[in-house]
């Protein structure tokens, strides 16, 4: 019998190593790519919430839709901005991106 | 449960095993249909007629030699085949062919068929990369740019599709057809449909991505023998799975107006639809040239999704509004018409203001010899 | 197969391919790492009654999120750049940080009670449609503003500017 404990532990499993993603990756893109891993934990949490607790009500998915649309789109604008630092840095390591440092 | 699963699997294998055979049949007819189109006679040699011809094509296949290029990642050019073709074959669980007659009908059937026909898509992109080679890289992303601008038009126009029944049930949709085929609702719709997914499959005139003497093979350049063929069979079976469901989805699958219901005769009318089709796409390919890739975008993003918007605003008016059928009917093939003319005048005025100047200079010439002559 | 057993199988594609995204040197690996933890999510989406949120997640992530990763890593060939170490230098604080907080949030979770599955089906398309268009009209109409804006932006940022080399 799946239990609200095994989805709740799955999400915060693939929110923690995306976390780990974020925090120790050196190249832009792979940051991004674990930002989308956190989002899916997000997603898989509120499903699960909206199957165990929520009974005939479908808040979690329709919330889960909205977090997908918004995903897409930080995906796309996040992409273009990080071409563009690659075009004037020529780097996307994101240790070499500090021009706003003190 | 356990009982459960060897039927399934046993319903799969026939699956499997009758788009194997199907894909055969695609390729003889195809290589005789396109023979005939060009008045030559096609295989004739290996069995009568060339009935063994596709045999003959894919045992040379099988016994190939692989080459895998040194520098090729691994992993990538092993998985690309299976990542193009599993999606292509997965979709057939729930298309039906009569109304008890799918592996697993499901209520969101439509979508599931469009979602996965998408998955498909990042294999050529793996394809691409994984030969460690330039024009198949280049080949590889521009495939994905014109699959992915192409599943807009299908998108909308199944959406449209959806709306008319209520639902993605794909047996739903075809017995909502008993009265009138969806062809004569939405023909805007299955115009669109046909060339959007023609350019889904990368067939000609679509196929400027992995033709050989564009892109010397494009996303495929590495991939000889075993590995070629499961390209080969992801794409014939596309082909049909394009067929059938232009077959279901309007030209009413197996809802005759006038057919007995035995469930065998549903079966077979399906059969035969899907084969007229696949004839039509053949056809394509016989006459009509390559697009080049900015003619393929701009005919995509230009001419096939504002249309595809206004078949569904279209529809939308049609049920929100209460209107009569024939109403739909005739505005679609109104706007049909009018595309269609606009795009034959604007193709062929190079030709006719040549001939124009021609004419007009003839005439000045005339003129000028008769004033002369006075 | 019972339903626990699926679950396990769904969750370990999806950690496994997270797994797979956070410790590869390559980057086109790791999108298509991505690939498969998304796809085991959506598995683990059927198994709780979200069937129409499944195919979104299939038909978003796999066929779209993921081409447009691909094609920003291949055209700009973005994975050259980061040859040698893929990590930080901060990356043991990070691996003891993220275990923690994963012992911390599953400890908060397994002391909570938690339902269990009974047999009835998911909302389906109707509700979730009709629900969408009536009382989540306004955000689903600022989700679609939001979304042309990140596309006119992505064009502007990414395009070259007049001038610019």
């Amino acid at each position: 019998m799946i239990t609200l404990v095994h989805v709740q532990v799955l999400s915060a499993g693939l929110f923690c190593i995306g976390l780990y993603g974020v925090l120790a990756r050196r190249n832009a893109v792979l940051v991004l790519l674990a930002i989308e891993l956190m989002l899916n934990a997000v997603n898989v949490n509120l499903v699960g919430i909206a199957a165990f607790v929520d009974h005939s009500k479908f808040l979690g998915q329709i919330i889960a839709v909205f977090v997908i649309t918004v995903a897409a789109a930080e995906v796309g604008l996040a992409l273009a901005i990080i071409l563009r630092l690659y075009r004037n840095k020529g780097t996307t390591n994101v240790d070499q991106l500090n021009l706003m440092k003190w | 449960m356990l009982r459960d699963l060897i039927v399934i699997t046993i319903q799969v294998f026939a699956l499997v095993t009758a788009l194997t055979a199907v894909v055969l049949s695609l390729v003889w007819l195809e290589r005789k249909t396109l023979a005939r189109l060009q008045r030559r006679m096609g295989p004739m040699v290996v069995g009568p007629h060339g009935l063994l011809q596709p045999v003959a094509d894919a045992l040379k296949l099988l016994v190939k030699e692989d080459i895998i290029p040194a520098l090729a990642d691994k992993p990538l050019f092993w998985l690309a085949p299976l990542v193009v073709f599993v999606p292509s074959f997965v979709i057939w669980v729930t298309i039906p062919f009569a109304q008890s007659f799918a592996v697993r009908n499901m209520e969101l059937g439509l979508f599931f068929i469009v979602a996965f026909s998408v998955l498909s898509i990042v294999g050529v992109v793996m394809a691409g990369w994984g030969s460690a080679n330039k024009y198949a890289v280049l080949g590889g992303l521009r495939s994905a740019a014109q699959l992915i601008s192409y599943e807009i038009p299908i998108i909308m126009v199944v959406i449209a599709v959806i709306m008319l029944p209520h639902s993605m049930n794909l047996v739903t949709i075809v017995e909502g057809q008993r009265a009138i085929p969806y062809a004569l609702l939405q023909p805007l719709g299955l115009v669109i449909f046909l060339l959007a997914g023609v350019a889904e499959v990368g067939r000609t005139p679509f196929d400027i991505y992995f033709a050989e003497s564009e892109v010397m093979g494009g996303p495929f350049i590495e991939y000889s023998g075993a590995h070629w063929a499961v390209f080969f069979l992801a794409e014939y079976v596309n082909t049909f799975t394009i067929a059938v469901l232009a077959a279901l989805l309007f030209l009413g699958g197996w809802a005759f107006p006038l057919m007995p219901e035995a469930t065998w005769v549903g079966f077979l009318g399906v059969l035969v639809k899907a084969y007229l089709v696949v004839l039509v796409i053949f056809w394509f390919r016989g006459t009509f040239p390559r697009l080049r890739i900015d003619q393929l975008m701009s005919f995509g993003w230009k001419v096939l999704i504002p249309l595809s918007f206004v078949n569904f605003g279209l529809t939308a008016a049609y049920l929100f509004y209460g209107l009569s059928r024939w109403s739909l009917a005739l505005a679609s093939l109104f706007v049909t018409a009018a595309v269609a003319y606009t795009i034959y005048r604007r193709m062929t005025w190079p030709a006719r203001a040549t001939a124009e100047q021609r004419l007009a200079k003839a005439r000045a010439y005339r003129r000028v010899e008769t004033t002369d002559a006075r | 197969m019972t339903p626990l057993v699926l679950f396990y199988i769904a969750g370990a594609f999806a950690l496994g391919g997270a797994v797979g995204v956070v410790g590869t040197r390559n980057v086109v690996h790791a999108a298509l790492f991505l690939l498969v933890a998304l796809m085991g999510v959506a598995g683990i989406y059927l198994l709780l009654f979200a069937e129409f949120l499944a195919l979104v997640q299939v038909l978003l992530y796999g066929g779209a999120i993921i081409i447009v990763v691909l094609f920003a890593l291949m055209l700009t060939r973005l994975q050259e750049f980061s040859s040698g170490v893929m990590e930080n230098k901060q990356w043991p604080i990070a691996a003891l940080v993220s275990l923690g907080a994963f012992i911390l949030i599953s400890v908060a979770v397994a002391r909570s009670q938690g339902g269990a599955i009974t047999d009835r089906a998911g909302p389906g398309v109707l509700l979730l449609g009709e629900s969408l268009f009536t009382q989540w009209a306004i955000p689903f109409e600022v989700a679609s503003v939001l979304l042309l804006v990140a596309l006119i932006g992505a064009i502007v940022i990414a395009r070259s500017g007049e001038g610019e080399p």
